[in-house]
């Protein structure tokens, strides 16, 4: 369980992280979710106790990280790729970390055949690619065991096969009942990876939900349509609950009514269509466009089926996927 | 899942221990070669310019005046390489706090270790340990390897006469202490190149500034310069050559010495803890 309530960072005069409260359940994988620059990786810091907020706080398993007994015994975490001294083999730098929380060598070689580093264990860390070094990484986060696991970007550098073991990890951790949380600037790795989602953009929240629901809401249909008589068509869409935007094209996105709806209503109102496609929103122009505005959703607009809304406006969407 | 298939030992305290911790810091130390490689250097460089000081003296004695035998000190003249070799181990010093910074391993340190200044303590301790071992097998080889190079009518010293053991024993100290001092200045200023910088300034260049000053000034600030201090506490004859900066006595310059490294790990360690990691 990590709880973050009310954390506030200030770097000079930037603001990375505004007034941020969440929670990240056991049992499952809490994906955190953002563009780069939106402050996760500066809140990973404030959970690990390696920056402190300016205000607010933040609990790992009910206690600050600096008031844990056996930190590695509770929470694990990949931070960054390769932050490991290049010179040190990589069975060195795990018996160093383990060491300091009475963790036996054996364990050394037990993490390091779960990542598949066995082989290259007394290699000098330097030599190592970026995905051997995230698995490194994520070879630290595992030493102690623990019921805690952080994991900041962890596929990047990560070919598909790596990409794959990962995701199964991370799920895999989860349903043994652990506290998982992972970052990633991907919407669409998360919605395979993740249970349940925090996004943040420009360090506010801005959406906690299950991906389920994340998923149902930015999944929403709308209908591209060609008429020579927009205004009439406008009228009679919006006389039936439909929303209608005009295109720079031309053409009228419409929302809330499916295509037969529309052919229907048109058929009756004898006008005729050019055009009448179905469209879907991707999981990822929901995500860029939930994250890219999120300065506008400050202070009670915060409802994120009122942002992905906003999807429909003024904007051609990409084909279905 | 594999990785949970076999259960680690629970332990047997409440809470991380400095014995772990300083287990932790010598596995880092031994494990880069950086630490093999300094300490190489200060081995050959202080015993290299020993050999070379000592076996010209044969030689420098025929042609120096009677005030110059009257101040001459064999010890002192074959310790001359801890001049040199102070460089080496103060580098290694300033790594073994500044390369946790450059690489980002500070971060997974004060993961496992979030109490800082145990960390910062732990590392000191084991790092002093080390340069102090070190630091004697020099000295003391050094000596021995310089008093048989001494030649011709020059006089040489043996390890039983009044002071020289102190004075051998105390350039193993000054190079550790030196070495703490340089490990302060790596937590203080955190990279390599910056507290390399710092180290080296401190050491050499403001010795080459004082002079420069009026007398009296030159001897009342340079009496506080680590370098004095080394080739005071490495000194067994009083007698001061001609122009020669006075200095203070063994125990206040190993007193100075320690204040130093004190005082740079302590703002290092306030430093570290009011920082973000």
């Amino acid at each position: 369980m990590i709880e973050v309530t009310g954390i506030t960072k200030r770097y000079g005069g930037t603001l990375a992280v505004d007034d941020l409260s969440f929670e990240v359940k056991p049992g499952q994988v809490t994906g955190f979710l953002g563009p780069n620059g939106s402050g996760k990786s500066t809140t990973m810091r404030m959970i690990m106790g390696l920056d402190r907020p300016d205000a607010g706080r933040t609990t790992v398993n009910g206690v600050t990280y600096g008031s844990l007994g056996w930190p590695l015994r509770e929470v694990g975490a990949l931070l960054e790729a390769k932050a490991i001294h290049p010179g040190r083999s990589a069975r060195n730098h795990l018996s160093a970390l383990a060491q300091t929380n009475d963790i036996p060598r054996s364990r050394v070689d037990e993490v390091l055949e779960v990542v598949g580093l066995t082989s290259v264990a007394h290699k000098r860390a330097g030599t190592f690619s970026l995905g051997m070094g995230q698995r490194l990484g994520i070879a630290a986060a595992l030493l102690g065991d623990p019921s805690v696991l952080l994991f900041d970007e962890p596929i990047n550098g990560l070919d598909p096969e790596g990409i794959r073991w990962v995701r199964n990890l991370l799920k895999g951790l989860g349903r043994d009942g652990r506290t998982v949380f992972v970052s990633s600037h991907l919407m669409s790795e998360m919605a395979l990876t993740a249970d349940h989602l925090v996004v943040i953009g420009r360090g506010r929240l801005i959406a906690e939900m299950p991906v389920e629901d994340f998923i149902a809401q930015s999944s929403q249909q709308f209908v591209r349509v060609r008429t020579l008589q927009p205004n009439e068509f406008s009228e009679a869409m919006k006389s039936n609950g439909a929303t209608v935007v005009q295109e720079d094209d031309g053409a009228l996105s419409v929302a809330g009514l499916n295509a037969r709806e529309i052919g229907d209503i048109a058929f009756e109102r004898r006008l005729p269509l050019h055009e009448l496609s179905p469209q879907l929103a991707s999981l990822e122009e929901a995500f860029m466009e939930l994250t890219q505005d999120s300065v506008d959703y400050r202070g009670g607009a915060a409802d994120p089926a009122d942002a992905l809304l906003t999807l429909n406006n003024g904007r051609q969407m990409p084909a279905g996927k | 899942m594999t990785l949970i298939t076999s259960t680690i030992p629970a332990p047997t305290a409440a809470r991380y221990r400095p014995g772990g911790v300083m287990r932790s810091e010598w596995t880092k130390l031994r494990s880069v070669r950086s630490t093999t490689w300094t300490l190489v250097a200060t081995l050959v460089i202080t015993i290299g310019i020993s050999i070379i000081a000592t076996s010209t003296e044969a030689t420098r004695w025929t042609h120096s005046s009677p005030a110059d035998h009257l101040s001459f000190d064999p010890t002192n003249l074959s310790l001359t390489g801890l001049l040199f070799g102070q460089l080496a181990i103060g580098i290694l010093g300033v790594l073994a706090i500044s390369a946790e910074y450059g690489t980002g391993t500070i971060r997974a340190s004060l993961a496992a270790v979030p109490d800082r200044r145990l960390l910062l303590a732990a590392k000191a301790a084991v790092f002093a340990l080390v340069a102090l071992v070190v630091g004697e097998v020099v000295s003391f080889g050094a000596f021995f390897i310089g008093q048989m190079l001494i030649g011709g009518a020059a006089p040489h010293a043996t390890i039983g006469q009044a002071g020289v053991l102190r004075a051998v024993a105390g350039g193993g100290l000054y190079l550790a202490l030196l070495g703490l001092l340089a490990l302060g200045l790596g937590s203080i200023i955190r990279h390599t190149a910056g507290a390399i910088a710092a180290f080296v300034g401190v050491l050499l260049i403001i010795p080459l500034i004082l002079p420069a000053l009026p007398t009296s000034l030159n001897h009342t600030i340079g009496k506080f310069e680590p370098v004095t201090i080394g080739n005071a506490m490495t000194s067994v004859n009083t007698h001061l050559g001609s122009g020669a900066t006075p200095s203070f006595s063994f125990w206040v310059g190993l007193a100075l010495m320690a204040g130093y490294a004190a005082l740079a790990l302590g703002i290092g360690g306030w430093r570290m803890m009011r920082r973000d990691a």
